[in-house]
């Protein structure tokens, strides 16, 4: 099950979050900046799947744009990686100019 | 007041500040702003103003003022408003907050309204937050619409009704029915859906599952994925070249629920399985995605072994692959298949041992894992290279795990005992002092049973602590060691290595700058104070360097090392003639495994094991000292035949039934090569070196019987009483042949009754030279807790004259002295 989906730029600015379960918002702050610090610290030829307390981070760099799915165990890490760039395509799609 | 900034200015301004400082003050003036024309109650702006709302809410700041305006939204009649409201709703409003039951009635009505974009507004916003007193409000109407002809509305639907279901369980079977039909749609969105939903239903409850495995729900899925697989290119659908890879990793994922643990559901999938497995193109990233699926499917259901070895290969092309994200996935699900197809997987070995090189640290992780799996005892020595060669460059993180599992590995296949002490020298050298504390006791229990090895141990820990002693492990395995076998070590015998000349004083240099060293733990100052001492046995020349340490030491502050020096003081002092029995060498000792019991009860339950003596192994290390049967308690060798038999046949006196505990475990009479008694575990063994209470072990002038005398055969029994424990009593028994003809094959055996306890050790010889020119002896100890008056009944069994002798006996007459 996804946990969370975000988008975070490389200085840590959230772009976008969506959580699927309930956290705090001041918890919300903090996770994001672990996230991304450990997303920052990989370097590019590192596999795209982290273990991070007790579910897997999935994330993808486009640009200076970090795409992070938080999933738990029952679901397939690569799927999700092509969700996410599913996404991408869509935004790109409709917005034309990502 | 001028209208409110749009989102869009809002977004553009917050973007424009450098610091967080900056943004916190623009977004705090906005907020302001916004909460002032929320209480001007003005419905024009009301919903850019959640908009703007809503995205500070996402940047992190407190947004619960505009809950209520989002319920006003909602109730609203224009769309526009309603989006946001609904949207707001979903974000800022969950279950926690009162508020929200008052859109019940908001989504009642938005769900029947005549715009089906309303109506899936008010779907989504149910199926995101809706709790559980909502979704029994609504499960009816969210029923009717999963029913609809209206693709949009249908899966919208479907997905709502997963969210009731969560919240809900009792609810399920209400959409039962409904199901029916839902997999007959053309609408990929509306399959997917479906398809989440039965797997949602098929998770929570068994008896969906089985009403669905009946109903022939496989088929259909089969049919399903089969038109995705074959059916031409599909614009709508494509993803690099696949037909909407996630449909078909849903579907597989339905598969592997409802094949598992059933044969007829799993037999219908083997062909579109292998179908998969074999058709789709792994050049992209999607393709190796849907065959990940397929495998974890394969390998949970019950798939026939060809299909598993497809599997397991298809595993194997993912470990060659350049795409870290493939290898790891392939790593993983090799490990979780490794306990049920261990063959297959060996293949591959030669993969995984080389991802033990690789950069990324989740792949050497699992790597590791997986190695450890795969070893087994003919590949041992090659993985063993590669695991120790992985232990020197993996990160610190590691290394505590590596080293366990290679201790592990090491103890299970090691095909000699050099190789395996050599394999334990080199962790500890590499990675010493992360080494588990568990790990020190179980390697001198694994030296000290290496008997034939001592001196090439020795001499290789010496030569390993003489550079650099700072790994706590290894120094106190070397110190314990150098301490039991020094006089190995000087002497310069070793067959197996180039003997190095070490005098004695070097040995010693060495350790005291063990104890003098500031990084030395106390637990390894301990270790060396003792070994030490046990040299002054071992050692000709250098007592008095000795002594003079071990006084030093009884002022030091630390209790321990304090406490230790003083007893070795008085030991020096006044019991310099037990000093050599006292300081002998280690028995080999029984292995406490886990598995199965091989050990015989710890008879006269010492809580000290007060003296660790010995009776050195019979392949004769110390041919010198020979059983010093006073203090002989652990006779522990390999070669004990006897057992003493309970005789149960014969009908209990009224003592109750002579029992014997050590008879527990053999009871057909005949011999069995005896597992050495148990002595307590060895890092308690080590505790009983070091805290020791001298044995004062008096003779107290108990007279000695004559417990049986018959056909030319005498045994007489002495007797000791311990001071320390009062309720052991140490009997040496000694058998005498008066006749003409030597007694051969001599077995003692003896029972006592329940309230007492019995150990046997080793006799002297089973031979009994005639003409009373010599004797056997053998020690028996009898822990007799409740003081109660002493019986044994005793069995003779040898060889006289060319015939088979066997006598039965009661000893009655033991002198009260030997259990008051």
């Amino acid at each position: 099950m996804i946990k969370f989906f975000l988008m975070v730029n490389k200085q840590g600015q959230t772009r976008l979050s969506r959580y699927y379960e309930h956290v705090e918002v001041n918890k919300r702050t903090m996770l994001e900046a672990e996230v991304i610090k450990n997303c920052l610290s990989r370097s590019k030829d590192q596999c795209s799947f982290i273990e991070y307390k007790d579910f897997k981070l999935v994330y993808r760099q486009y640009a200076a744009l970090f795409i992070v799915v938080g999933i738990d165990h029952t679901e397939n890490e690569m799927a999700v990686y092509e969700l996410i760039h599913n996404f991408v395509e869509v935004l790109d799609k409709y917005f034309s100019r990502v | 007041m001028p209208a409110p900034i749009r989102l869009r200015e809002l977004i553009r301004t917050i973007r424009t500040a450098r610091t967080q400082a900056e943004e916190r003050e623009m977004i705090q003036k906005e907020c302001a702003a916004i909460r002032s024309s929320f209480r001007e109650e003005d419905n024009t702006y009301r919903c850019r103003n959640v908009a703007k709302l809503l995205y500070m809410h996402m940047l992190g700041y407190p947004a619960h003022f505009g809950q209520l305006e989002c319920l006003k939204l909602i109730a609203s009649q224009k769309f526009t408003d309603k989006r946001i409201g609904y949207l707001g709703a979903m974000l800022l409003l969950d279950e926690r907050q009162d508020v929200h039951l008052l859109m019940t009635n908001c989504i009642k009505n938005d769900l029947n309204h005549s715009t089906q974009y309303v109506q899936g507004l008010a779907l989504c916003t149910l199926g995101c937050m809706g709790s559980s007193e909502m979704c029994r409000d609504l499960a009816g109407e969210v029923e009717k619409l999963l029913k609809t002809s209206n693709s949009y509305l249908r899966k919208k639907a479907a997905l709502c009704a997963v969210h009731v279901i969560r919240k809900v369980p009792e609810l399920m079977e209400m959409f039962l029915p409904a199901t029916k039909n839902l997999l007959n749609e053309k609408n990929h969105g509306v399959l997917h859906t479906s398809v989440v939903l039965l797997t949602e239903m098929c998770e929570r409850s068994p008896d969906m599952l089985a009403h669905f495995r009946k109903v022939g729900l496989v088929p259909q899925l089969v049919r399903i994925l089969k038109n995705l697989i074959m059916s031409g290119y599909s614009p709508e659908h494509d993803v690099s070249g696949i037909s909407d890879p996630f449909l078909q990793v849903r579907i597989l994922r339905l598969l592997r629920i409802l094949g598992r643990n059933d044969d007829d559901s799993s037999e219908a999938m083997n062909d579109i399985l292998a179908q998969v497995a074999t058709n789709t193109e792994t050049s992209k990233n999607v393709g190796n995605a849907i065959l990940y699926e397929t495998v974890l499917t394969i390998m949970d259901i019950k798939s026939e072994s060809g299909l598993r070895v497809l599997a397991i290969n298809i595993l194997g092309r993912f470990l060659l692959n350049n795409d870290k994200n493939i290898r790891y996935v392939a790593l993983t699900s090799l490990l979780k298949t490794v306990q049920t197809d261990h063959n297959a997987v060996q293949r591959h070995r030669s993969t995984i041992v080389d991802c033990l090189k690789d950069l990324d640290v989740s792949i050497k992780r699992r790597a590791m894992e997986l190695s450890f799996a795969l070893v087994n005892g003919n590949n041992v020595r090659g993985m063993m290279k590669e695991l120790l060669y992985f232990l020197d460059s993996c990160e610190p993180e590691f290394k505590a795990d590596c080293a366990s599992g290679i201790f592990l590995a090491a103890e299970k296949y090691a095909p000699s005992k050099r190789w395996h002490i050599d394999t334990i020298m080199r962790v500890l050298t590499t990675a010493g002092s992360y080494v588990r504390d568990d790990a020190v006791p179980n390697l001198i229990q694994l030296i000290t049973n290496s008997v034939e090895m001592h001196a090439y141990t020795v001499q290789r820990l010496y030569k390993a602590i003489l550079g650099d002693y700072s790994q706590q492990p290894l120094v106190q395995v070397a110190s314990w060691c150098i301490g039991e076998y020094g006089d190995l070590l000087v002497s310069g015998q070793c067959e197996e290595e180039e003997p190095i000349q070490v005098t004695e004083d070097e040995v010693l240099d060495i350790l005291e700058s063990v104890l003098i060293s500031n990084m030395s733990a106390s637990v390894t100052r301990g270790y060396a104070l003792t070994a030490i001492m046990k040299l002054s046995t071992r050692f000709t020349c250098t007592v008095n360097r000795i002594k003079k340490v071990v006084s030093i030491y009884g002022s030091s502050i630390d209790v321990e090392l304090q406490q230790r020096a003083v007893e070795y003081n008085a030991l020096f002092k006044k019991y310099d003639h037990m000093r050599p029995a006292l300081l002998e060498r280690m028995p080999v000792m029984e292995k406490v495994t886990t598995n199965g019991p091989t050990e015989i009860v710890q008879t006269n339950g010492e809580t000290e094991p007060a003296v660790l003596e010995t009776k050195p192994p019979p392949s004769g290390l110390q041919p010198a000292n020979q059983a010093n049967d006073l203090l002989d308690l652990l006779g522990g060798s390999d070669i004990t035949p006897v057992i003493p038999t309970a005789p149960t046949s014969k009908p209990a006196s009224a003592g109750g039934e002579l029992l014997d505990l050590l008879g527990d475990l053999n009871l057909t009479g005949s011999p069995v090569s005896a597992p050495a008694p148990q002595i307590a575990q060895p890092p308690f063994l080590l505790d009983g070196l070091t805290s020791q209470p001298l044995f004062n072990d008096i003779a107290a002038g108990i007279p000695s019987i004559t417990a049986y005398n018959k056909n030319g055969l005498k045994i007489d029994f002495t007797f000791e009483r311990s001071n320390t424990n009062p309720s052991v009593t140490v009997i040496t028994i000694q058998a005498s042949n008066s006749t003409e003809l030597d007694m051969t094959d001599f077995v003692f055996q003896a029972a006592v009754p329940k309230t007492f306890q019995l150990q046997l050790l080793s006799p002297s010889s089973s031979v009994i030279p005639a003409f009373n020119s010599g004797t056997i002896t053998q020690v028996i100890k009898v822990l007799n807790p409740q003081k109660q008056q002493l019986r044994m009944r005793i069995k003779l069994t040898y060889n006289h004259k060319g015939s088979a002798m066997q006598d039965l006996a009661e000893v009655n007459n033991f002198p009260p002295q030997s259990w008051q």
